[in-house]
């Protein structure tokens, strides 16, 4: 036995707010892409809920355009962890005609996540989704409670949140509504990588530097897949050591060059780095109010 | 990694934004992307300048308005830690968003504007803090440029906000003045040759140097109970662990302890956290602990040194600041959060509605309306175990929620 536990002001509170969420819903879910955002919840719920099992899905809504080390990677963590994975693909969406793909240069399968979740919603009756959002992504989120309340149709009403004062989480709704709950809003990108770090926790390879067939773009190096990523003929492409910090959609998530192949170079190129996480995402760059309205529109 | 809490208030024009974005920029927390887009937004403007409030303004609405409406959270860090600014609005309709920004904050800035001195907008932000018991109070005297950086205008405004401190009811708050430029740089980041009669600190060493306290202080310790967790495994049959937050003081294993309602006499048997189990643990953990006796523990109740018992009741007074447009009036009823405990509450009485100004109270009121602080006795269905907010914060404080729409209408701190 140890002696005084040492504490982590981030880690406790989103352990206290996974704690309420698990106290104040009937059915909460916990949106899982395989990033390293919602691995860190993974582990925050293990903890907060530890030596019982998480007591709720974990919930992936699959553009079908992900990594396949990804994919790899979150059927591994369900395995050990004997976690309960709900899984809804985007292209159910798109094959029965619900939802239009983008083609085009740009085209990307991010923004028709927000039809699949809301049905996943739906068809659950989940009342919370927990979600790995922090608000120094985007400035739109900056603004986002901790407790999000979401009407029927997913919507997210600016002007109308409610205070969050001290600790205190109102979880109150009516039926139909659903809550969207951050345990990490107040963690930046920095403490999730030296969190992950100091608790040794597995992360997909993508993460790590590797050598990859890629191509440029507006500046920036996108993967060369000729399934899932459109390229014009002269976009050329070659080998280079990348490296991702998210892992989106293959389609809008942008590799840049590095030599971080362990976790500890992550961390140290992250505390050097002077591009903004968001910024290697291609579809936040097309309008600066893009966050805010996808959000408006039921998007995470 | 050590986290600092700070609110911000100001008036409209004071130059919140700007000074925010200052510390940003100066403390290499602006990354290109976004110095590129303020860079490019401020000459679109025809500025001559960098416009740093716009590394701060977040939605549309507000962009439109040109104006900040809401609380939004701003990160940067230093070598010795990181911080987290609470940004709230000034204008006088928004006292809801300042206070919830100050509840979570160990460290206010109001802003001033040294050619207007304070206003009663300043007065307004001083009493929120010194309500909220925010411990560390800094005076960021604003635009000294426009003022030639005169050490008289700046001694002015000292002595206009101590004549506050004077009238204030919480004494122990540490206030510290500091002039600057928010636009120029100033003593913000870097020491200013323009203000060399200030010995001072700038704002940022100052901030550097405040001591990293729970904004909830030390007190006696309370364990509100958040979930019960039963993993139901062979391994782990009959393991009943309650999980919470520990506020106001340490638990050990082996503490007698009582559990409220019940009045349930126990002792701690062990401290988990994760993997692992631990001697003590300190105030602000989340923990799940067991007791030595089967009892029945449920979430809501709360857990307590045997020797540091709570006061009980079901009448409560308490002041409370409204948060919504529906009035709170007498005889209405609402839910009462009180830490993660719930309970029915009827509104016995409006006694009186406090002048933010410090020009005393009001009485003969009907209504308390969005922003008015006030006075309110209040019966609960069953009987709480608090503290006055002055004694536990974490015990002293409540919400109450609209039983019509779920929001949260008002907070309330429970006088001794
Ligand atoms: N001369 C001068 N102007 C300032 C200073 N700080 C802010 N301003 C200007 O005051 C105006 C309002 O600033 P802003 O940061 O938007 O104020 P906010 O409403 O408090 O966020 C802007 O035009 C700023 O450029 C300062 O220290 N000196």
């Amino acid at each position: 036995m140890k002696n005084i536990l040492e504490n982590n002001a981030l880690e406790n509170e989103a352990i206290f707010i996974i704690h309420e969420v698990a106290a104040q819903f009937e059915k909460p879910v916990l949106l899982f892409s395989g990033g390293k955002d919602s691995i860190t919840l993974v582990r925050l719920a293990q903890k907060a809920f530890y030596p019982a099992k998480i007591p709720f899905p974990l919930l992936h809504v699959d553009t079908g355009h992900n990594f396949p080390e990804t994919i790899e990677f979150r059927d591994n963590l369900v395995e050990e962890l004997g976690l309960e994975l709900i899984v809804r693909n985007v292209q159910d969406n798109i094959d029965a005609g619900r939802v239009k793909e983008e083609t085009g240069k740009y085209a990307s399968r991010n923004m028709l996540q927000t039809e699949t979740l809301l049905d996943a919603i739906e068809e659950f009756g989940f009342d919370a989704c927990i979600g790995g959002a922090r608000r120094d992504e985007e400035k739109a989120r900056a603004k986002e409670r901790i407790f999000s309340v979401r009407d029927d149709f997913g919507q997210w009403d600016e002007k109308n949140q409610r205070p969050e004062v001290f600790d205190m989480l109102n979880g109150r709704i009516d039926l139909g509504q659903n809550v969207r709950v951050f345990p990490i809003s107040n963690w930046t990108e920095l403490d999730v990588w030296s969190y992950i770090e100091k608790e040794g926790i597995e992360i997909p390879s993508i993460y790590f530097a590797h050598k990859r067939p890629v191509f440029e773009r507006d500046g920036l190096i996108w993967s060369a897949n000729d399934e899932y990523v459109y390229r014009e003929n002269d976009e050329l492409v070659y080998e280079k050591i990348v490296r991702f910090r998210t892992v989106g959609d293959m389609s809008c998530t942008a590799a840049v060059e590095s030599n971080a192949f362990i976790i500890e170079d992550v961390v140290r190129e992250i505390r050097e780095s002077k591009i903004s996480e968001r910024g290697a995402r291609i579809d936040d760059k097309r309008s600066e109010a893009a966050m805010e309205k996808r959000k408006q529109q039921g998007y995470f | 990694m050590e986290v600092l809490k700070i609110a911000t208030a100001g008036s409209v024009d004071d130059g919140k934004s700007t000074l925010i974005g200052r510390i940003l920029y100066d403390t290499n927390s602006l990354t290109d992307d976004k110095l590129e887009a303020i860079e490019k937004n401020s000459r679109s403007k025809g500025y001559d300048y960098l416009d740093f409030s716009l590394a701060t303004d977040g939605l549309v609405a507000e962009r439109e308005q040109g104006i900040t409406i809401d609380v939004a959270h701003i990160y940067f860090s230093t070598n010795k830690r990181s911080y987290i600014i609470a940004d709230t609005p000034g204008h006088i309709e928004y006292t809801r968003n300042m206070v919830t920004g100050a509840s979570t904050s160990q460290a206010s800035i109001i802003l001033v504007d040294a050619r207007n001195g304070v206003i009663e907008q300043t007065k307004r932000h001083f009493f929120i803090n010194n309500l909220l018991r925010v411990k560390e109070i800094i005076v960021a005297v604003n635009k000294m440029d426009l003022v030639n950086f005169e050490e008289g205008r700046f001694n002015e405004i000292k002595d206009q906000i101590q004549q506050l401190v004077d009238s204030a009811s919480y004494k122990n708050q540490n206030i510290t003045f500091v002039p600057i430029s928010a636009l120029k740089g100033d003593n913000v980041v870097k020491k200013s040759e323009n203000t060399t009669w200030y010995t001072g600190e700038t704002l940022l060493e100052h901030l550097e140097k405040i001591e990293n306290k729970d904004v909830y202080e030390e007190a006696q310790a309370r364990f509100p109970v958040q979930t019960v967790i039963r993993p139901k495994t062979d391994e782990y049959h009959d393991f009943r662990g309650y999980a919470g937050k520990i506020y106001g003081g340490d638990l050990s294993v082996g503490d007698e302890v009582v559990i409220l309602p019940s009045e349930t006499k126990s002792k701690i048997k062990e401290i988990h956290f994760f993997n692992e189990q631990f001697q003590s643990a300190k105030r602000g953990s989340s923990v799940t602990i067991t007791l030595e006796d089967n009892v029945n523990v449920s979430r809501g109740d709360m857990i307590v040194k045997a020797n540091e018992i709570p006061n009980v009741s079901k009448s409560l007074n308490a002041t409370i600041c409204w948060m919504d447009n529906n009035p709170l009036k007498p005889l209405s009823k609402y839910y009462l959060q009180h830490g993660v405990n719930n309970v029915a509450t009827k509104i016995e009485s409006i006694d009186s509605i406090l002048a933010t100004d410090f020009s005393g109270e009001t009485t003969e009121v009907s209504e308390l309306n969005l922003n008015d602080i006030g006075k309110v006795q209040l019966k609960v269905n069953k009987p709480l175990f608090y503290d006055s907010y002055d004694e536990n914060k974490g015990n002293g404080a409540f919400i109450l929620i609209d039983s019509q729409t779920n929001t949260t209408a008002g907070v309330g701190f429970i006088n001794g």
